[in-house]
């Protein structure tokens, strides 16, 4: 039974992850902590094998609908350690609750702009448009 | 470098620390700076999002696999299901106006950001 459920929340990260573009560990990891009784850090190591997955195929159907730059995925995703070192480096300086609220208040700062772009509708045809 | 180049290595730093505080994929920081940092449409912007994941999420795995914390088992038991997912995700991506997918986003950062808080 809680194979069946995990199978079913794992289809719907997937899923997500398409919608919006993420790899869908924000529902891998607590499915696999209750359904699995998995420790929190196995949940979220175990997730990214998942994510791999999901990331791989996501991207290779966004390349087919013409929605990839390759050449920009692999500068963010090469950089992604230097973040890795800054995050564990931070960790230790900052305390948990005060990184946990930075970045809530940086969610709800990406939120708002992203509501006000949703707000304002589709772009209107400009030459300013930033270069491909 | 660009200014356009050293926004990118900005997205990835931040990707990085973020994933490594929090344990969430980089997608919730790299989705919203594509698009309000650098133009990109939704579409777009969901699409490069998953390629730099690929990334992030294999070099993620190989290290905490080298500290034994991955259950390969598990992982491959949910990925066949979120790989389905996936594919019907991004399909239904294409049949939806772009800015729903900000609409979308927004309030997924919202709820996680009250998560985070609360």
């Amino acid at each position: 039974m809680d194979v069946a459920a995990l199978l079913v929340v794992a289809f719907a990260a997937g899923m997500l992850g398409g919608m919006v573009g993420v790899g869908g560990g924000v529902l891998f990891v607590p499915a696999l902590v209750v359904l699995m009784d998995l420790s929190q850090l196995e949940a979220e190591a175990t997730s990214l094998v998942a994510v791999v997955a999901v990331g791989a195929v996501g991207a290779w159907r966004q390349h087919g609908y013409g929605n990839l730059r390759p050449r920009d995925a692999l500068v963010v995703g090469l950089l992604s350690p230097v973040g890795v070192v800054v995050g564990v480096v931070a960790a230790n300086e900052m305390s948990e609750r005060v990184l946990e609220f930075l970045f809530a208040a940086l969610s709800l700062y990406f939120a708002a702009g992203l509501a006000a772009r949703a707000l304002r509708g589709p772009e209107q045809p400009s030459p300013a448009r930033p270069p491909r | 470098m660009s200014a356009r180049l050293s926004r990118l290595a900005a997205i990835g730093t931040l990707a990085g620390a973020f994933s490594a505080l929090f344990g969430v994929g980089g997608g919730t920081v790299i989705v919203p700076l594509l698009i309000l940092w650098l133009g990109y449409e939704e579409r777009e912007a969901t699409g490069t999002s998953l390629g730099a994941i690929v990334l992030i999420a294999l070099l993620g795995a190989i290290g905490h696999g080298a500290f034994g914390n991955v259950d390969l088992a598990k992982g491959l038991l949910i990925a066949p299901p979120a790989v389905a997912g996936v594919v019907a995700g991004t399909a239904l991506q294409q049949r939806v106006p772009e800015r729903a997918v900000s609409a979308v986003f927004a309030v997924i950062l919202v709820f996680s950001a009250a998560v985070l808080v609360l």
